[in-house]
């Protein structure tokens, strides 16, 4: 159905693909698995006419791919379902299913009766009596995989990509998922299945590929190779800077009392729901909430800093309860917060270093009837740039004109100023130089032995090595808890992925 | 990897040039201020073509005129630069332009000069003005900031609430006879200066020190900037921008008292087609519709640039029936050129 051979792919300096085949035989469910950036993305996108390999080929059902301009014979060959969905969300359904498309005897002009009553059957072949008026928007999330499978094979594909479908879906929704993948199989489907949850794999798929760092490393039946072995492939023999064990941490500062306690906290969000979270982060201690995207991990951080309102559950700093869904009062309360993306949430591009900086404490700047003392700010500012190494022409240069990495210290900058009790940091190391990795970990490394009881949510593991005790996250739930570093990578992905609980 | 990183250390440690003003600094105030002075040529320019076009152009009294006739002006521009920094924009403050001082007129003016023949006491009538400004402002504010309404159609269709109260109460007429206390705004001066310019120019003084040095006023560059950032800072992005919301609306609704002071009256049409001008003199003057960004000193060039050209319209003798089509084109021609040396900066 689809097949690479001996691909190459770079983006400029980054070898995303090395020499990668793979192929998908008709009914079979193939999956591929490989940790973030390992080159799965690049390999669909391949897949899908999004991008021509460097060295190599794609075939489709057996035959060359059409050019990349011409996007009517990828569709009909292939059909890929992404996470993100894929539909114009204000359009009905049976709109969606024809969008583009004539139907047998139609002219320029839309039949609409006709329009309805296809779609309606096409959806009927699913088993799936779907109102075909509903706007798409009005659709779950498994509703909208149904509607583009079907929409896609109705094209003619027969030759199915599926990017990580059950990573927004209900455990039931899972399972009638899997029945569905199965009947396309014995219908001669070909489907490439692409999961971080492993368990998944061994439930529906027939091979599995492994992709680590670009280079297809493991390649065979699912029956054959054990969980053990997979994840093995997937972690890989580190090189010497990143052993297996990730380094210990060197605390310095004993712990103190509990200063941030999350009880019960259930939160409904898109970006991965909370279901019953209670945590505790003692000061001295850096608890680091590790988890897949979707996990809830980050939904945890915003809910304690009060940018989402949770469905239930108490929210304690310093042991009195905060108002939920109120950043200004918990932040007055003590906390800094570092947002997973410092460009939605980070800074106000436009301002000066010094003022992004001190963003958090305009309150304290201010002298009588709220004047700001700009020489405090100075002050201020100034110590933060010495303390983290932001490399900036003045104090006032505006942030946008920054180096990511002076941006990001800069919004780790804005969280530290204050002085806070408490951190919440969220991938406080996303997209930065090893240089300023180093700096961003010794701060907020510093700021721990000073006492400030740390929240770090991240899923770069260098980032752990400034924690002093692990949770591991999985569909909502803390499922898993590591109490001394050093951390063995192996047993940490293993939970991550959410297999064992580990102890 | 990290030998890359260590380079690139090097390389930006090398090109900044650490804390101590110097000439690469110096540069970059004079770049800052760049931007807010576009219009002085344009202003200059228009000032010798004004004393070509008609002597009595550089005369005191009618400069002073044309001072007087962008006060009220100004006022609005004050008011809508303040809401446009936090990233909003309001056209209903044309309405309260009207509104508000027509409601006061209203309850103090005699029956026989169209008021409702309450007749209160003036001073009353000017609370009632600036109780209407601060009324709207907070219901602006609210829906557009807590309900989330859009900005550009919920204050549209305020505008013309407001503007068609205005015409529906007075039936076209005009309040008129008004006290001294209502009108000492519009028509008094101080040292041979119209109260309403000092007023004016002491309210864009005052602005412009709130942005620079009031935690609130930086704080509404910021919520201009990254409303989320601002947020995640923890700043009360919502307070601040319905409080701004409504120091905008008493703002209009002084604007609009001075503009009844200067002719003793309050007309069923006065505001209307008001908003046109105080946007096209805010965006000139470059104060950025996409908010956090310009200041008050630009803003007032846009004011002085907008009130020339209608000045100098009038003594050229241009048919009245062509003054706006000329207006609109200067307009045009300000913003390009505001486009073409803003940029140079970006």
């Amino acid at each position: 159905m689809g097949e690479a051979d001996h691909v190459f792919k770079s983006f400029g300096e980054t070898r995303a693909l090395v020499d990668v085949s793979l192929d998908v035989r008709a009914a079979e469910c193939h999956a591929l698995v490989g940790r973030n950036g390992a080159g799965k993305s690049t390999l669909v996108s391949l897949f899908t006419g999004l991008g021509r390999p460097d060295r190599g080929a794609i075939q489709l059902a057996g035959e060359a791919t059409p050019s990349l301009a011409d996007r009517g014979a990828w569709l009909a060959r292939v059909a890929c379902v992404y996470q993100r969905s894929m539909m114009v969300p204000s359009l009905t359904v049976a709109e969606n299913v024809f969008l583009n498309r004539r139907m047998a005897g139609e002219g320029a002009l839309i039949n609409w009766r006709q329009l309805r009553s296809e779609a309606h059957a096409l959806m009927l072949e699913w088993g799936f009596d779907l109102d075909v008026d509903q706007e798409a928007a009005t659709l779950t999330v498994e509703q909208r995989q149904i509607v583009e499978i079907a929409r896609a094979l109705s094209i003619g594909a027969r030759f199915l990509i599926l990017d990580e479908p059950t990573a927004a879906l209900e455990k039931a929704a899972v399972d009638r998922l899997f029945e569905r993948v199965r009947r396309l199989r014995e219908g001669g489907v070909g489907v490439l299945y692409i999961s971080h949850h492993l368990e998944e794999i061994y439930e529906i798929c027939d091979r599995v590929s492994v992709l680590r760092d670009g280079e297809m490393v493991l390649s065979g039946p699912v029956s054959n190779i054990r969980q053990a072995e997979l994840v093995a492939a997937m972690v890989g023999t580190a090189p010497p800077r990143r052993a297996t064990e990730i380094e210990a941490v060197e605390t310095h500062g004993a712990l103190g009392e509990t200063r941030l306690q999350v009880r019960d906290l259930t939160v409904y969000s898109r970006s991965g729901s909370v279901a019953g979270v209670s945590l505790s982060v003692r000061s001295g201690e850096c608890a680091g909430l590790v988890g897949l995207r979707g996990s809830g991990s980050a939904t945890v951080a915003d809910a304690v800093v009060g940018l989402v309102r949770p469905r239930s559950g108490t929210i304690l700093i310093n042991g009195s309860a905060v108002e939920p869904g109120q950043v200004h009062s918990t932040l007055h309360r003590g906390v800094g917060y570092v947002p997973q993306d410092r460009h939605a949430r980070g800074f106000a591009p436009q301002l000066g270093v010094d003022e992004n900086l001190t963003l958090a404490l305009l309150d304290r700047l201010s002298r009588r009837l709220g004047i700001v003392s700009y020489r405090e700010r100075k002050a201020t500012a100034r110590r933060q740039i010495e303390q983290l190494q932001i490399v900036a022409r003045s104090l006032d240069q505006p942030v946008s004109s920054l180096s990511g990495g002076n941006q990001q210290k800069v919004v780790v900058g804005r969280a530290l100023a204050p002085d806070p009790n408490v951190l919440v940091a969220v991938n406080p190391t996303v997209g930065v130089d090893v240089a300023s990795k180093e700096a961003l970990l010794d701060a907020i490394g510093r700021a721990r032995d000073h006492g400030v009881a740390v929240l770090m949510v991240s899923d770069d593991f260098e980032d752990l090595r400034v924690c002093t005790r692990l949770l591991v996250m999985v569909r909502g739930r803390i499922a898993g808890e590591f109490k001394q570093p050093p951390w063995d990578r192996q047993r940490l992905i293993a939970a991550i992925e959410g297999f064992e609980v580990a102890v | 990897m990290q030998q890359r990183a260590m380079a690139d250390k090097a390389i930006e440690q090398a090109t900044s040039v650490g804390w101590r003003m110097n000439r690469r600094d110096i540069r970059f105030v004079i770049l800052k201020w760049f931007r807010e002075l576009t219009l002085i040529p344009v202003i200059v320019v228009l000032m010798i073509a004004g004393a070509i076009v008609n002597p009595v152009f550089f005369t005191p009294s009618n400069l002073i005129n044309v001072a007087e006739g962008g006060a009220a002006l100004g006022m609005v521009v004050v008011a809508e630069s303040l809401i446009l920094l936090t990233g909003k924009f309001d056209i209903s403050l044309q309405g309260t332009f009207g509104l508000a001082p027509l409601l006061g007129a209203w309850l103090i003016a005699p029956k026989a000069s169209q008021g409702l023949g309450t007749e209160w006491n003036p001073w009353l009538g000017l609370l009632v003005v600036l109780g209407v400004g601060l009324a709207v402002g907070a219901f602006n504010g609210i829906l557009v900031v807590k309900a989330n309404f859009n900005a550009f159609i919920f204050t549209l269709a305020m505008s013309i609430l407001l503007t068609g109260l205005q015409l529906g109460w007075l039936g076209g007429q005009t309040v008129y006879n008004l006290p001294q206390a209502f009108i000492y705004l519009g028509s008094e001066s101080w040292v041979g200066i119209p109260v309403a310019v000092w007023i004016t120019v002491v309210a864009f003084a005052a602005a412009a020190l709130f942005l620079r040095y009031h935690r609130a006023g930086r704080a509404m560059y910021a919520i201009g900037g990254n409303l989320e950032a601002a947020r995640a800072a923890g700043i009360q992005v919502d307070r601040i921008r319905i409080g701004v919301f409504m120091v905008a609306s008493v703002l209009a609704a002084v604007g609009g008292l001075m503009q009844a002071g200067r002719v003793t009256a309050v007309t069923a049409g006065q505001g209307s087609n008001l908003i046109f001008g105080v946007f096209a003199a805010a965006v000139i003057g470059g104060i950025s519709l996409d908010g956090g960004r310009g200041r008050m000193v630009g803003a007032l060039t846009g004011v002085v640039l907008l009130s020339l050209v209608t000045n100098i319209l009038t003594l050229t003798n241009i048919s009245s029936t062509w003054i706006d089509a000329v207006d609109g084109a200067i307009i045009l021609i300000a913003l390009g050129l505001a486009k073409l040396i803003g940029t140079e900066r970006a």
